[in-house]
């Protein structure tokens, strides 16, 4: 049946609100998109690696989760998750489990491609039948906004802050996706919400039921970290398509699939005008900033449509 | 029926796991414990077990895979030893506050640096306040007995805290011995079955497990905890009781060997017991009146039984095979004088760290010891308290 997006607000919410997020937080509208793509008759476990989520949504006695729903550490999600989904294995065949459980966890960037990079690998090269989410909001936001790998370069973090002699984030964004790519697992995606959430839930939906280790990783804005107005949440996942910053696509299979291409490629200065963290980036002087950062997206872009093609 | 084996230490823990027969192993090699899953992963390819193996890229992971399987309502076990006990620190911390009965088998090694692969308990000693039981043996039989033992004691209502069954590394580990094992029907009979209260894979009532704890629950959680540790004594008592039963072997928190009338005694963990009962065996020959506690249970530590049984003495040695470097005593020592503070009057005591890093001890080094606790029972004179054994000053 085609995506009603109408349809999919109907369903009984698995991440309900009353959380601590902060107004604006791209984290739990990410979470609640990827847990609506569940089956209704499916039943989930919710590996959460430490860091805002985790504790804005589990804070003792309370929790959004209405599913079951485990958190250990930092930077061992996926090893944990891979530890669920083992179990689950072991007690179906004794027969001590009937219903169908999927796996699903979802880490910050800092839980993802940083300190729990290793335990990723490990989960999706053993072939765990499960669903890795990055909720990717570009810095550590839980411990006040302190450069992670995936802090895109020129981002003023508060261990790559702007000074007289270095302004902001030296190096580029590490590229996750393709590295899970090329770990060889049946399902890599990329996303973000826009307009309907068709490409997010579409993308979750195949990353749930697609047997085997699935990786999906999910610009997800933080308005503390990027300093932009909570109500331009939208427009700015708007732009970051728009501009080839955050393109959406998908490997199925090896397979490399544009799921949104802009109808005008719009200039990434758009993007990073409505974000604080830029700032700096508009300053006379500092053109070059810019300049670097459109060279940047183009080239990674051009080398996307290349895979794609 | 029991039927006799020659089996390492390491094979007979594995034995016990296949016998047990648990829902999922987080298995990562390290010297000297790397046997255990070698074993394991053969059941596994033959097909002798339910268990899922999952291999995984380091111990790290293997502790997170047993805590997401606990909590998903198996039994979880792994296997590790010095460096890689030390990889899963902060992970030992996590299983136990979050009530997870996970059983860990340690063949415990020497802790780097510089990195040495032989034995000695600063692995073990380093991860003792973690809210994990500590059960040591003495032997292959006693690390086969007490891994049956184990996911029992984990699993008591009262008590759901995770388990390190310890043993020596290579020196039970890897040395072959005679042991008598339990047929697979009494293992399973004597483990049971195990239904957990609450798990994440129950589709009735889901489940949240490691909450973000705010001030207000913390130390009532922790306080849990911590009784938790407490009931743990009556647990284990009762599975010995039960063992016994079973086996004939008995088990109690410590060994008292030849302490009825004992003067002056040893108290030591691990397979030096073994080397400290032959030195006791010729030295009773000579008239001597020494006597020998072998601590099994170190977590939880049974303070007030460890004094009665020392009360009597006149000279103590606790021997540690780990250093604390708290500049006054080993961990064994610390706790050993602390639980003989509150008697009307105690023995005199001195602490000996010894055999770091494999150094070896015989029943001659062991002789000295009681030597000096002699001298010591004599003159009233203590000396050094906190000294090293068989250290070459010339280095």
């Amino acid at each position: 049946m085609a995506y009603q997006f109408k349809k999919e607000l109907e369903k009984p919410e698995r991440f309900v609100g009353g959380h601590r997020l902060c107004a604006g937080c791209g984290a739990g509208i990410t979470c609640r998109a990827v847990m609506r793509a569940l089956e209704p008759e499916d039943k989930a476990v919710v590996t959460n690696a430490t860091g805002c989520l985790e504790v804005s949504t589990f804070m003792y006695p309370y929790t959004s989760w209405t599913e079951s729903y485990v958190h250990t550490a930092f930077e061992n999600a996926a090893a944990t998750c891979s530890g669920v989904e083992a179990c689950y294995e072991a007690l179906k065949r004794r027969g001590k489990v009937q219903d169908n459980f999927k796996f699903i966890t979802f880490g910050g960037d800092g839980g993802t491609y940083d300190i729990g990079f290793q335990s990723l690998s490990g989960a999706m090269e053993r072939g765990h039948d499960m669903v890795y989410v990055c909720y990717d909001n570009e810095a550590y936001m839980n411990t006040g906004i302190q450069r992670s790998s995936s802090t895109p370069r020129f981002a003023n973090a508060t261990t790559a802050p702007v000074g007289r002699e270095k302004q902001g984030k030296q190096q580029d964004k590490k590229d996750l996706t393709a590295i899970m790519v090329a770990h060889g697992i049946p399902y890599a995606a990329q996303t973000t919400f826009i307009g309907n959430f068709r490409d997010l839930h579409e993308k979750a939906k195949k990353a749930i039921y697609t047997h085997g280790p699935c990786f999906l990783n999910v610009l997800s804005p933080c308005p503390r970290g990027w300093q932009y107005e909570t109500a331009l949440l939208p427009t700015i996942t708007q732009l970051a398509v728009d501009t080839c910053l955050w393109p959406m696509y998908e490997v199925e299979e090896g397979v490399w699939h544009l799921t949104y291409e802009p109808k005008k490629k719009k200039p990434i200065e758009d993007y990073m005008r409505l974000q604080g963290r830029f700032k700096h980036c508009f300053k006379p002087g500092n053109e070059w900033m810019l300049e670097s950062a459109q060279q940047y997206v183009d080239e990674k872009w051009e080398q996307l449509l290349e895979k794609c093609r | 029926m029991a039927h006799l084996d020659r089996l390492s230490g390491n094979e007979a823990v594995a034995v016990a796991m296949r016998q047990i027969d648990p829902d999922v192993m987080g298995a990562f090699p390290i010297t000297p414990s790397t046997e255990i899953p070698q074993y394991f992963a053969q059941y596994v390819a033959d097909g002798l077990v339910h268990t899922e193996l999952v291999t995984v890229e380091s111990e790290h992971s293997s502790m997170s895979v047993c805590m997401g399987a606990a909590a998903a309502g198996g039994r979880a076990i792994s296997a590790t030893s010095s460096a890689g006990l030390a990889l899963m620190y902060e992970l030992l911390y996590v299983a136990a506050s979050s009530r997870l009965p996970i059983v860990l088998a340690v063949s415990t090694r020497a802790l780097s640096g510089p990195i040495n692969i032989n034995n000695d308990h600063s692995d073990a000693m380093g991860a003792r306040d973690a809210g994990w039981i500590q059960i040591y043996a003495e032997n292959n039989q006693e690390v086969y007995d007490n891994y049956v033992q184990a996911f029992p004691i984990a699993e008591t209502p009262e008590v759901r805290l995770p388990v390190m069954i310890c043993q020596d590394g290579f020196i039970t580990s890897h040395a072959v011995e005679n042991i008598e094992l339990l047929e697979d029907e009494e293992v399973k009979g004597f483990v049971g079955e195990y239904n957990p209260e609450h798990y994440l894979l129950n589709s009735r009532e889901p489940l949240a497990v490691g909450p973000y704890d705010v001030t207000h629950y913390y130390m009532e959680h922790k306080k849990q905890e911590a009784e938790a540790m407490k009931n743990a004594k009556a647990a284990i008592l009762e599975q010995a009781r039960r063992f016994e039963a079973l086996t004939g072997r008995k088990y109690g928190f410590f060994e008292e060997y030849r302490m009825e009338d004992a003067e002056e005694a040893i108290v030591v963990i691990g397979s030096t017991a073994g080397t400290a009962k032959a030195t006791v065996d010729m030295l009773r020959a000579e008239g001597r009146k020494v006597g020998l506690v072998k601590v099994r249970v170190f977590r939880p530590f049974p303070g007030e039984e460890l004094a009665r049984a020392l009360k009597h003495c006149r000279a103590v040695a606790v021997m540690d095979k780990s250093e604390g470097f708290s500049a006054c005593g080993g961990p064994l020592f610390a706790e050993t004088r602390s639980a003989l503070y509150d008697l009307e009057s105690r023995p005199k005591l001195i602490n000996i760290v010894y055999g770091l890093g494999g150094r070896d001890v015989s029943t001659k080094d062991i002789a000295a010891v009681y030597d000096r606790l002699h001298h010591l029972a004599q003159t009233g004179q203590v000396g050094e308290v906190y000294t090293h054994m068989g250290v070459r000053e010339e280095v």
